[in-house]
């Protein structure tokens, strides 16, 4: 155990922040332990399930695996980020339409990295989500409805159908 | 009266809705127990046993104690001797004089956060005398084998446990009907063999975790990930002895369960340290602590023989199973009774006779996990079926067609086949998945693969144990819903909600679902044996009669007319038939609470056990449980379409196709999602799952050795296909679905590797390694 401290400043969903913390924390320990946002699930802390997945400078990483020390000053977008005035994303509204939350532990990483496939291509085969979405563990749907939400989401927003476009537009 | 049949109610039941909490789990915001923090709350740690069996001779906590931020350190010392558990009261809070398996709590600590209490476990010495162990079942039964629990007769247990003849055997249990001898003497195609099955991981996405809290009167709540409230509540009570009106056991959002979160484990252990302390206390197993510390699947052997004459008709059916049970009982007996209860499977034999062995073993404990010993017994039966098949050369499907049990036929316990949807069941499965076409003329698999199509049919039940509601009517016409029942994932409250709402006319909007909390839920035994939809739909279908019943009395009052000119109406109303006169629920409930001719509250409660004897003149039981609520039989088809690479051993599921009677399907999209869920976690099972000992020590316990099946691991499609043969007994007619799903998988991708391979796998998981042997040798398992 390092006793060594340090003041981590960082941006996370939009806010800037500062925490003082041990050096060895990792950025999912500071998100749930220092800034209540649990969102991202400790469900290995091995970097193995996905379920901490987040964004750090709209790229998807570990955040279990991520030591905190090594965000300062990027933009940190967890899943409680991704909605905009209560309003869900586009990737959110997809799941719940599909019905692809079950017992949802896995699902805000699932959600998180379903976002950030489509940031990058949103006109994915269903091979390439299931590409995407294969270092995310879900025990409870066997995936089906899953890449059903996904391909979904990525449907709406080619679609643009305008209002829908601004409502669901994809946000990270 | 004139009560509406709700059936045709354009109502709730039979809508796919998204759950009423998915919302909060895709943003962020639902609460699971690790993310819960109390005002002064510590963390908790534990320490684990690091041999596999020993005398605790003595402990040294004083270098954890000395550690700065340690508040609090127990051992089995602090304990009294008290013992917990669902058929067998045999474990106590923590290791207490002796340890039985690698991974047994010993001791625990709690510290000011998480990383002081780890380390402090860390420092905590156990001082043991070791102990020989056994770790097969072959040595726990052994002559002279060392003894795990020496006190086992003096343990409180639900069933009859002196028909076992060694002392690491926990039961034996025999269900016997007709003639065995008679029978194999009858038959002419006799088939013996030895199917094996894996210890299987439940793997929850949230790991085991509690925080418990103890207030100024001394009166403890406990918020856990469980499946049951109830059994957290007596489970604290019976380990530490404090009395149940002083624990409060609540459930935030569980992140599954699949049966590893029936019984207690962290709980009792957080109520301590909290008790000890004054303090909160909150534990959060980490994913190798979990697979080490928590439950398995029961590894099973299994000798089975089936009996049939010449032109496929079925006869003897004969299983002698073996269910290692690990370090301590947990549900064990129960399983094991419950796969000699579907031993025979869908399928008519006069002449049967089943026997079924439980021992203790100084491993992991095994306890329930969807299918509750039934998929072991099911990838037995249905391969050899399949096995039988090709013998007589018979299709398989038309083999098992030829010997199906149909409704009105008795089970093998001498209950009652009420409803079955089975025949429909194999129908949409063979016609999908164009089994006859297939069977005429097989899909050509590419250079170095293999293709082969593969059935299996599944029985199970939905039912077991005691439940209640209770429905009351808000100021607003709305209704309150109290069950109990922990929705684990699944979709029950959403389920539980359409069913209240549809027996009232209501919008599910109008139902506010209470979360299952001791201190103000009715009982409910569990999220078990795919009991919810079924045994708590019955509690909430009494209910809701109470409260129509009621509200109609009322209404005849307010609109001065007879009961049996009411009508009620979508929405919220109780109306005069043939009128436009009506009252809504807001008035009734106006004039209840407020009128002194109002009668009070109305409230409606409904109290549920499924009682259906088993016949000991129509089946012999001996050592056997009471089965006497087992409820609703419960039937399935399935075909795999797989793909086998000669080269890696490598098995690919192509494609699924699976059909399942739900009775009614209340939510069709969440029955889906069970469907294809329940397969995956069947495929995992079959394929890739397999918890691997060194003697004692656990290899493999973390997701990166232990494979759960990941996106690219699944079939592209699973064809979750609804059949419905409405329940008499369920207001609704709907059964569950949560567990037959897996059961199909783990039989239907074994046969369908063997159609593909010409070679039988007789052990899960089908490892590549396993599928290469086959391959070579033409078989791989063991022999009779």
């Amino acid at each position: 155990m390092s006793t060594d401290r340090t003041t981590l400043s960082f941006h996370v969903n939009g806010d800037p922040q500062a925490v003082a913390i041990p050096i060895h924390r990792t950025l999912l320990e500071v998100l749930r332990d220092e800034l209540a946002l649990t969102g991202a699930k400790k469900g290995c802390n091995t970097g193995t399930c996905g379920a901490c997945n987040v964004l750090v400078d709209d790229v998807m990483i570990r955040s279990c695996l991520r030591l905190a020390v090594s965000v300062a000053e990027c933009k940190v977008t967890t899943v409680e980020g991704l909605a905009r005035n209560g309003m869900a994303s586009a990737v959110q509204q997809a799941f719940l339409d599909a019905g692809a939350i079950q017992c949802g532990f896995c699902m805000t990483g699932m959600i998180v990295s379903a976002s950030a496939l489509l940031a990058q291509n949103p006109a994915p085969t269903r091979d390439e989500i299931r590409i995407a979405i294969s270092g995310n563990l879900c025990r409870c749907s066997g995936y089906v409805k899953v890449v059903d939400a996904i391909e979904l989401a990525a449907s709406r927003f080619r679609q643009g159908n305008a209002a829908e476009a601004a409502a669901m537009e994809i946000r990270i | 009266m004139n009560l509406v049949n709700v059936n045709k109610v354009d109502g709730a039941v039979g809508l796919t809705m998204s759950r009423l909490e998915a919302w909060e789990k895709a943003n962020g915001a639902a609460i699971f127990t690790e993310d819960m923090v109390l005002a002064g709350m510590l963390h908790g740690a534990l320490a684990l046993s690091k041999v596999a069996h020993a005398r605790i001779l003595g402990y040294e906590i004083s270098a954890a104690l000395a550690l700065p931020g340690v508040k609090a350190v127990l051992t089995g010392d602090d304990f009294e001797p008290r013992y917990m558990g669902l058929v067998v009261k045999d474990e106590t809070v923590l290791a207490k004089s002796k340890v039985r398996y690698i991974g047994e709590p010993v001791a625990a600590v709690a510290a000011v956060d998480a990383e002081t209490a780890r380390a402090a476990a860390r420092l905590i010495e156990v001082i043991y005398e070791e102990l020989p162990a056994v770790f097969t079942i072959e040595q726990a039964v052994a002559a002279h084998a060392p003894v795990l629990h020496e006190d086992f007769d003096s343990y409180f247990k639900i069933y009859d446990a002196s028909t076992r003849r060694t002392p690491n055997e926990l039961a034996l249990s025999t269900l016997r009907r007709g003639d065995i001898v008679q029978g194999f003497a009858e038959s002419d195609v006799i088939l013996d063999q030895v199917y094996e099955t894996s210890a299987q991981y439940h793997a929850y996405l949230e790991p085991a975790a509690a925080l418990a809290s103890v207030d100024g009167r001394g009166k403890v709540t406990v918020w856990s990930s469980t499946q049951s409230v109830f059994r957290t509540q007596a489970n604290v009570h019976e380990s530490l002895g404090i009395p149940m009106a002083k624990i409060r056991a609540v459930s935030p959002r569980v992140g599954g369960g699949f049966g590893g979160k029936s019984e207690a484990m962290v709980q009792p252990i957080a109520v301590a340290l909290a008790m000890k302390t004054g303090r909160p206390v909150r534990i959060a197993l980490s994913r190798e602590e979990d697979m080490t510390a928590m439950r398995s699947r029961h590894p099973v052997r299994t000798r089975i023989r089936t009996g049939a004459k010449r032109d496929g008709t079925f006869v003897a059916r004969a299983i002698e199973t073996w269910f290692d049970g690990g370090a301590y009982a947990d549900d064990t007996a129960a399983v094991m009774n419950f796969a000699l209860f579907f031993g025979t499977g869908p399928y008519r034999f006069d002449h049967v006779d089943l026997v079924g062995h439980a021992v203790y073993t100084n491993k992991l404990r095994a306890g329930a996990f969807r299918g509750f010993g039934n998929p072991q017994v099911t990838f037995a039966s249905e391969c050899q079926i399949d096995d039988l098949a090709a013998e007589l050369g018979i299709d398989p499907v038309d083999l098992r067609l030829k010997n199906l049990v149909h409704a009105g036929d008795r089970w093998i316990g001498g209950q009652v086949v009420a409803t079955s949807g089975l025949e429909e069941c194999i129908e949409k499965v063979a016609t999908a998945s164009r089994w006859r076409d297939r069977a005429a003329k097989p899909v050509e698999a590419p250079d170095g693969k293999r293709r082969g199509l593969g059935i299996a049919l599944t029985a199970h039940i939905s039912g077991f144990l005691s439940t209640s509601a209770i429905v009351r009517l808000a100021e607003d016409g709305s209704v309150s819903l109290n069950t109990g029942a922990v929705d684990l994932g699944q979709g029950s409250d959403t389920a539980l909600a359409q069913m209240c709402a549809a027996g009232l006319g209501l919008t599910v909007d109008a139902v506010n679902v209470v979360a299952a909390d001791t201190d103000a839920s009715p009982y409910n035994s569990g999220t078990n044996a795919s009991r919810v939809t079924y045994m708590v739909g019955r509690a909430i279908g009494q209910a809701t009669d109470v409260v129509r019943e009621k509200m109609f009395k009322l209404a005849a009052d307010m609109l001065e007319c007879n009961l049996a000119d009411l009508e009620l109406r979508p929405g919220g109303f109780i109306g005069v038939e043939g009128t436009d006169h009506s009252v809504s629920f807001a008035q009734i409930a106006a004039k209840s609470i407020w009128f002194a001719d109002g009668g009070g509250p109305v409230i409606g409660t409904g109290s549920v056990m499924h009682n259906e004897p088993l016949d000991p003149k129509h089946t012999l039981l001996a050592g056997f449980l009471s089965f006497d609520n087992v409820g609703a039989l419960t039937f399935g088809a399935q075909v795999v379409d797989v793909e086998i690479d000669e080269t890696t051993g490598k098995v690919d599921v192509v494609e699924a196709w699976c059909a399942h009677d739900v009775g009614r399907a209340i939510n069709p999209g969440a029955v889906e999602g069970q469907i294809q869920g329940g397969f995956v976690q069947g495929l995992g099972y079959a394929l890739t799952e397999e918890m691997v000992w060194d003697g004692g020590r656990l290899t493999n316990p973390s997701f990166k050795h232990y494979k759960i099946p990941s996106s690219l691991d699944v079939p592209y499609a699973i064809h979750a296909m609804i059949v419905e043969v409405a329940d008499p007994l369920h207001p609704f007619g709907a059964k569950g679905i949560g567990e037959p799903p897996l059961i199909g998988a783990a039989a239907a991708i074994p046969n369908a590797i063997a159609a593909a391979a010409g070679a039988r796998v007789r052990k899960l998981p089908v490892t590549p390694e396993r599928m290469l042997r086959a391959l070579r040798f033409g078989a791989d398992g063991v022999d009779v």
